[in-house]
């Protein structure tokens, strides 16, 4: 499958390295600057930048992939950069096996959602400044990836912030795109204030910031353990704990989880960025990067508890709430997040392997099922300005319009075609569409063997199985709920597929969509077959059957990354029990799913079958009274509500307190005694002035002035005189040596 | 003392030549006779030179060297003094000193 154990690096790999993501900041600067003023060149620059940055990371990962020497010896590179007394701070790049994959994963799945977006957006006015942010926003995701160090790290996570915000307002006419970025830029910087606690913590216990130099070396690795903080943790939980606190920020767990689905706001490629290629991924990257901080304080530790329940209540969240939603994207956005709570959780109980491999594949899949329900999106749209343009304008001018999401505003209110209830029956219309989504959507339920995610989720239950049977209880815990959240996720997507493709159209817009263009379904087919053999690369060799197809090449991932831990990771013996329930929810949620919506779709005004059935349950909530368990998980477990009650609203009537009676009634009187008491000193002070500064220097002025005039008699231009006044002064001066001064 | 002459003697000649001169100087309306009297001013010195060379350091000729000195500076001064009396009285057909304030600031 790759060159196996390559262990000759070529010395131009490192200036591959930091080269990497130059082309796509490039991009975006020229585009800045000037190129934005005509869209072809746009979008060459932009495309033509994203293959350079992709060919020269692919040149990177076929060089490392497989080298199983790659942990101890990383390919790396770095200079001083801010010299501070007799320390320097270095900062450089990597090649390690954790991020390997991502030189291959991020800029692929880039490169095609760029392609894609070269369609998508060609309509939309500011077409340029879309793909200027997709560039910076792509290049930050690669410097990040190159990062040796938590500083330069940081930089490109905050860079990535800031297009997220860009991006995710990108419609900043419309007040939820507007309102939606604003969140999650704050939302997110409550997890980094944190990371930049854990960033400060780790330097001043460490000295230094290099991944390689804190996170392979067991001294310091047992210095920070034996180091005692807060609440009876080491230094070493703490600092793992404060950085994954920027990984809930980044990667939305709970409960700062709220951005994300709001960020469906953006265009759909963004969608797919964030949720796939970029955004989310940095989050967990960072996490495993540091897993060496949790390893250390050992199994079951309380760092490693407090990240497993914080991924066990994400997963299980974020898989109730999607059952419950209506927007084809905001399904995907909570599936995004159960799914990146699956990861969490099993890094919380030690499964650093099984994380990194589900964060790969999930990658591949999430982006094509974004790219999908874009592609429906534009199809449903495209169908209803068709018949918009022929009702209203009687021509068939269906080009031209505005694009569909600011489409969407204007025509929000009597059609939205990212609802799924408006959809049906499509898999005739966009056949391509149809089944890259549902292989993107059998991935992500694990459809078993020919999926990637099979592969991944199913070691993600082998490890918590093992954890649990190994005698740590949290992986019990984890366990049910993975498999439980598991089922709920392969419910969901059946019946995301059903609703959209299936049946007959429910509405005029879906009856007369049709398939897009190529650049929007080259890049479907692409992910489509990622989706399905990436999990290929990690398949346990005594797994029944296909171990033994693999061959050499089985558990090929696995080898690979565990080549950059100090400390080994536990070998997983197969095991049936997490395998059969592994087959048994994924299969029984698609099936479930297939006998609510697929056995026979629903028609036109029929109502939602999950929705009758969860209205039947009636529970208290904290913030509006009692309601039924559908419309609670269709409000998304009220967590807006909750947070605009208990955190937003207390703090803006403190805020008005405090404007009133702090600002106005306190600040404003020490102001204004200020001002008085000012005015006063300066009047005293210019009495001052004019009386006696400038008395004084006027008299100097008048004095100068007469000595001045009375010199002035003296030049009278008589030659004579001026002899004569030579001839006195000589006399006067004689007069003086020869009797004054003797 | 040389036949009989005090040095004192030369001394009062060459005080009241100088003073004879710097008169003239300062008050001569004529531009050529204040030109002249400069003249005498300098030949007072010369006098005073000559003397002192001859009475108290006979041995050197320094006394001598400086007086030929003084000859021929009075002789270069004379020249460019009389040249620029003819240039002034070309253009302002007087002579008189009083007249010339063009000096003035």
């Amino acid at each position: 499958m790759f060159a196996e154990a390559v262990t000759e690096i070529p010395p131009y790999l490192t200036t591959l390295l930091w080269l990497a993501p130059v082309p796509l900041f490039i991009s975006f600067a020229l585009i800045a600057l000037g190129f934005n003023k005509s869209r072809p060149l746009t979008t060459a620059t932009a495309m033509i930048a994203v293959l350079l940055s992709c060919l020269m990371s692919f040149i990177v990962f076929f060089n490392v992939a497989g080298n199983h020497e790659l942990g101890q010896a990383p390919v790396r590179s770095m200079f001083s950069w801010l010299a501070t007394g007799d320390t320097a701070l270095k900062i450089g790049v990597v090649a390690d096996p954790l991020n390997a994959g991502f030189m291959f994963m991020v800029p692929l799945a880039c490169t095609l959602i760029f392609l894609y977006s070269t369609n998508y957006m060609a309509a939309d006015p500011r077409y340029t400044r879309f793909m200027g942010y997709l560039s910076l926003f792509a290049g930050s995701m690669m410097g990040l990836v190159m990062s040796d160090n938590l500083l330069t790290l940081f930089v490109f996570w905050e860079l990535m912030g800031f297009c997220s915000y860009s991006l995710i307002g990108f419609f900043y006419n419309k007040p939820s795109a507007y309102n939606a970025a604003v969140k999650a830029f704050m939302t997110t910087r409550v997890g980094d204030m944190l990371l930049i606690l854990g960033m400060v913590y780790l330097y001043a216990t460490t000295g230094t910031l290099n991944f390689f130099d804190i996170l392979h070396n067991k001294e310091t690795l047992e210095h920070l353990n034996t180091m005692p903080a807060l609440f009876g943790l080491s230094a070493a939980g703490a600092i793992g704990l404060l950085i994954f606190g920027g990984t809930v920020g980044k990667s939305a767990q709970f409960p700062l989880h709220v951005w994300l689905p709001d960020a469906m706001e953006g265009p759909t490629p963004v969608s797919a960025m964030i949720h796939a290629a970029a955004m989310v991924s940095a989050g967990i990257l960072l996490t495993l990067r540091f897993f060496p901080l949790f390893q250390i304080t050992g199994e079951g530790s309380g760092a490693f508890q407090v990240v497993a329940v914080i991924g066990a209540i994400t997963a299980l969240m974020g898989a109730t709430i999607a059952v419950a939603q209506y927007d084809i994207k905001r399904v995907l956005a909570y599936s995004t997040i159960s799914q990146l709570g699956f990861m969490v959780a099993i890094i919380g109980v030690g499964g650093y392997i099984p994380a990194a491999f589900h964060l790969l594949t999930h990658a591949f899949f999430k982006a094509l099922l974004f790219l999908g329900s874009g592609s429906v999106i534009h199809g449903v749209e495209h169908g209803h300005h068709h018949l918009h343009g022929h009702k209203e304008h009687g021509s068939s001018g269906a080009e031209g319009h505005a694009t569909h999401d600011e489409h969407d505003t204007q025509h929000s209110e009597e059609f939205d075609p990212q609802d799924m209830r408006n959809m049906g029956g499509l898999a005739k219309k966009m056949p391509i569409t149809f089944w890259t989504f549902v292989i993107g959507g059998f991935a992500l339920a694990g459809f078993p063997f020919i999926t990637a995610g099979f592969w991944s989720k199913d070691e993600i239950f082998a490890e918590a199985y093992h954890g649990f049977t190994h005698g740590v209880p949290m992986a019990g815990i984890v366990f049910v709920i993975l498999v439980l959240s598991a089922l709920m996720t392969a419910f969901y997507t059946m019946r995301q597929i059903s609703m959209t493709f299936l049946g007959e159209p429910r509405t005029e817009a879906a009856a007369h969509a049709s398939e897009n263009k190529w650049p929007m379904t080259v890049p479907l087919i692409v992910l489509a077959f990622f989706a399905i053999f990436a999990g290929f690369i990690n398949i346990p060799s005594d797994f029944p059957i296909f171990g033994s197809l693999m061959g050499g090449n089985a558990h090929w991932f696995g080898h690979f990354l565990e080549g950059g831990l100090v400390e080994e990771v536990t070998k997983l013996e197969f095991n049936a029990v997490p395998v059969f329930f592994s087959l048994a929810v994924a299969l029984g949620g698609l099936f479930l799913g297939w006998f609510a919506y697929g056995r026979k779709p629903l028609k036109a005004g029929e109502a939602d079958p999950t929705q009758a059935f969860l209205s039947r349950i009636k529970l208290p909530t904290l913030t509006d009274g009692v309601l039924d368990l559908f419309t609670f998980l269709n409000r998304r477990w009220l967590f807006d509500e909750f947070y605009r009650k208990y955190f937003i609203n207390p703090l803006q009537d403190f805020a008005d307190w405090y404007s009133k009676a702090i600002d106005k009634g306190v600040i404003d009187f020490i102001l204004e005694a200020g001002y008085l008491a000012g005015t006063e000193v300066a009047n005293a002070f210019k009495w001052f002035d004019r009386n006696v500064i400038t008395g004084i220097s006027d008299k100097i002025g008048d004095v100068v002035r007469d000595i001045g005039d009375g010199g002035r008699e003296l030049q009278s231009g008589q030659v004579q005189n001026y002899l004569l006044s030579g001839l006195i002064t000589a006399g006067a001066i004689l007069v003086f040596f020869l009797v004054i001064f003797q | 003392m040389l036949n009989g002459i005090p040095l004192s003697w030369y001394l009062i000649v060459a005080g009241a030549l100088f003073c004879v001169g710097l008169y003239g100087t300062l008050a001569r309306k004529n531009a050529i006779a204040v030109l002249m009297s400069v003249e005498l001013m300098l030949n007072a010195v010369n006098i005073n030179l000559i003397a002192f060379w001859r009475y108290i350091t006979p041995g050197t000729s320094m006394g001598l060297a400086f007086t030929a000195f003084v000859f021929v500076v009075a002789a270069a001064e004379a020249a460019v003094g009389l040249a620029l009396i003819i240039s002034v009285y070309r253009s302002t057909q007087s002579v008189d000193p009083e007249m010339l304030d063009r000096m003035k600031l």
